[in-house]
């Protein structure tokens, strides 16, 4: 019993950053019309970014997740100007782009702080006990908040602010919303902003909790892909609820079997939503 | 005439230059050429417009294959090496049942699950495939006799030698392939799948055989491949080595066979020779990812537009592009 809750509870925590991770990449496929594969690359710079100011430079942890919030959201303008805007009609070109500049950021973590594995300490040691071995530690339970917090944020934008609306015209038709006036444009730089920082948020809060080395952002995008998939690739709720579905099945697998046979449950779990119902548990059309 | 001269300036050239490079560049020909047939065969895969992250997996399928049947059943390596190969298609041919209900986005993806399952098999499992260490002491190509030379085929040159001919006939194969009836076809399945499927073309037929044909080719070259290393596991077919092969064919075009084949010699000499010799070795993967989204910003139809154009010019009679610059 007692290990039935924990592992629940860790499936909580997975469920949470794999929530954020796959909104920002559904966000980014939905306004954008590409899939960025170098999502996981940018969950990798927010981790980064705490070890060089948390770890290194002593800044206050909170502060230094907002400061890899906000350096990752850049990362995501970057690329949104450098490289997706000019193939917008090259959804292809812009896959590949996005894996050169996967390329470069693996690159320059390791120019930067070399292949090996950063250890960052944690920020709190504290640790909620529900029982004697039934434990959570407060690190993960501000991942649990962040992605609450975060993701109620993005829902109430994209359903409540006349932003939020002209995003979500752009994602279902960009012409028409061309028409209406809303600039392309700047919606497209607003969703590569909150996608990719809503990744950098997610490595930089799990950064204490994980290794961080310069290739796992690898792990990530696959964990990602299943997510979107099984979600809907264009449905922002739809991955939510593929995340919650897909970490507690992977969690219980991963503790009651092993991790490899866990992965593989995940991608056949995949294959078969690509099979029956290709458009996800959520998905309508094509895009979001 | 001037056809013929071309071929024979271009055999001896392939002929001759692993005698200028060093050991270690001699054996990144041999990868090198390897890896020629395997991105030629994935443009034929292409051909039919679905871009498959599962091509490096399958190539592992022909190598774990065919290296398996030469262990276990003492099968004579080249008679497994074709085995391997005829595996490689018995598995596309499988996985074709569930991919090509997807197209597009859902076809690449659907297709990187589908590898990475096959990928994660190998590595749980230690009987046959020998679990995260993969193969060991996989046994070579025997030695061939030719009465006056003797190839021994655990040394680069001679292997190379080897990879050139199955290579060659490869490409020969593929080419042939694309020229008939069935290439033109996979165009149309391409191009028009709507307009081909009203003609009474079975497009997704047709999809299959472009897939099955493809996976064959890129498991006799996992075949050549594990035959001269003696040792694969499951990381040498991760998807890093999948983007390397998705880039050497959009870099080099997949509008021409020779399109993709440029793209591997250009960004292999580059990467493996070029920037090693500099020796900035951890600024490798940066540099090379520069290229990449160079080339796809400012090159996108491709290193073969490049030559189409010189060609063009050169020769303004002949608009066809020369498919002699197909060779390695």
């Amino acid at each position: 019993m007692d290990l039935l809750l924990q592992t629940g509870l860790n499936a909580v925590y997975a469920a949470s950053y794999m929530a954020l991770i796959a909104v920002g990449l559904v966000l980014i496929f939905g306004v954008m019309g590409v899939i960025n594969f170098a999502h996981g690359e940018l969950f990798m710079a927010g981790a980064y970014a705490v070890v060089a100011l948390y770890a290194d430079l002593a800044v206050p942890f909170l502060l230094a997740v907002a400061g890899g919030l906000l350096f990752v959201g850049v990362l995501g303008l970057v690329m949104e100007r450098a490289l997706f805007r000019p193939l917008r009609d090259n959804p292809l070109g812009g896959l590949v782009a996005s894996i050169g500049f996967l390329l470069v950021l693996q690159a320059l973590a390791v120019l930067l702080f070399g292949v090996r594995m950063e250890h960052v300490p944690p920020a709190t040691q504290e640790i909620i006990a529900f029982s004697e071995r039934v434990r959570f530690p407060l690190q993960r339970l501000w991942v649990v908040i962040a992605a609450i917090v975060l993701l109620s944020g993005l829902w109430l934008f994209l359903k409540k602010t006349r932003l939020g609306w002209a995003l979500r015209a752009s994602a279902q038709d960009p012409e028409a919303a061309a028409l209406q006036g809303i600039s392309i444009n700047q919606t497209a730089r607003i969703a590569m902003f909150i996608g990719a920082a809503l990744a950098g948020v997610a490595g930089a809060l799990s950064a204490p909790l994980v290794s961080v080395n310069p290739h796992m952002g690898h792990s990530v995008i696959i964990t990602a892909f299943i997510v979107i998939i099984v979600g809907g690739i264009g449905s922002l709720e739809g991955a939510v609820v593929a995340a919650i579905v897909y970490a507690f099945i992977h969690t219980f697998v991963t503790t009651f079997w092993d991790g490899v046979i866990a992965d593989i449950v995940g991608l056949t779990l995949m294959l078969l939503v690509l099979i029956v119902k290709p458009t996800g548990l959520f998905g309508t059309a094509d895009r979001a | 005439m001037l056809k013929v001269l071309g071929w024979l300036v271009l055999i001896a050239a392939l002929i001759g230059v692993p005698h200028v490079l060093s050991f270690s560049q001699q054996e990144i020909l041999v990868f090198l050429t390897i890896n020629v047939l395997l991105v030629a065969s994935y443009r034929l895969l292409t051909l039919t417009g679905e871009w498959s992250l599962a091509h490096v997996v399958i190539m592992g399928v022909g190598a774990y294959a065919s290296a398996l049947y030469s262990r276990h059943f003492g099968i004579w390596v080249p008679v497994s090496a074709g085995l391997g190969a005829l595996t490689a298609c018995a598995v596309a041919l499988v996985l074709s049942f569930p991919l090509f209900r997807m197209k597009g986005f859902y076809f690449l993806i659907g297709s990187f699950a589908a590898g990475e399952i096959i990928r994660l098999l190998w590595k749980r499992f230690r009987e046959p495939f020998g679990g995260p260490k993969g193969l060991k002491r996989i046994e070579g190509m025997p030695d061939l006799d030719l009465g006056f030379y003797t190839f021994d085929f655990f040394e680069p040159v001679a292997y190379y030698y080897l990879c050139l001919v199955v290579v060659g006939a490869s490409l020969w194969v593929m080419w042939r392939i694309e020229r008939s009836p069935v290439g033109l076809t996979f165009q149309a399945v391409h191009w028009q799948d709507k307009l081909a499927e009203a003609a009474g073309v079975n497009v997704r037929a047709w999809r299959t055989l472009a897939f099955v044909i493809a996976s064959g080719f890129a498991g006799l070259s996992g075949a050549l491949l594990a035959h001269y290393i003696g040792t694969i596991n499951p990381n040498s077919f991760e998807v890093e080595h999948m983007v390397f092969v998705l880039t050497w064919a959009i870099v080099g075009g997949t509008a021409t066979l020779y399109g993709p084949i440029l793209g591997a010699i250009v960004l292999t000499v580059l990467n493996d020779i070029l920037l090693r010799e500099i020796g900035l070795e951890q600024w490798r993967p940066l540099i090379y990812g520069l290229v990449l989204i160079a080339s796809v910003l400012f090159l996108p139809k491709g290193l073969e537009s490049v030559v189409q154009r010189a060609t063009r010019a050169a020769r303004p009679a002949e608009p066809e592009p020369k498919p002699q610059e197909a060779r390695p």
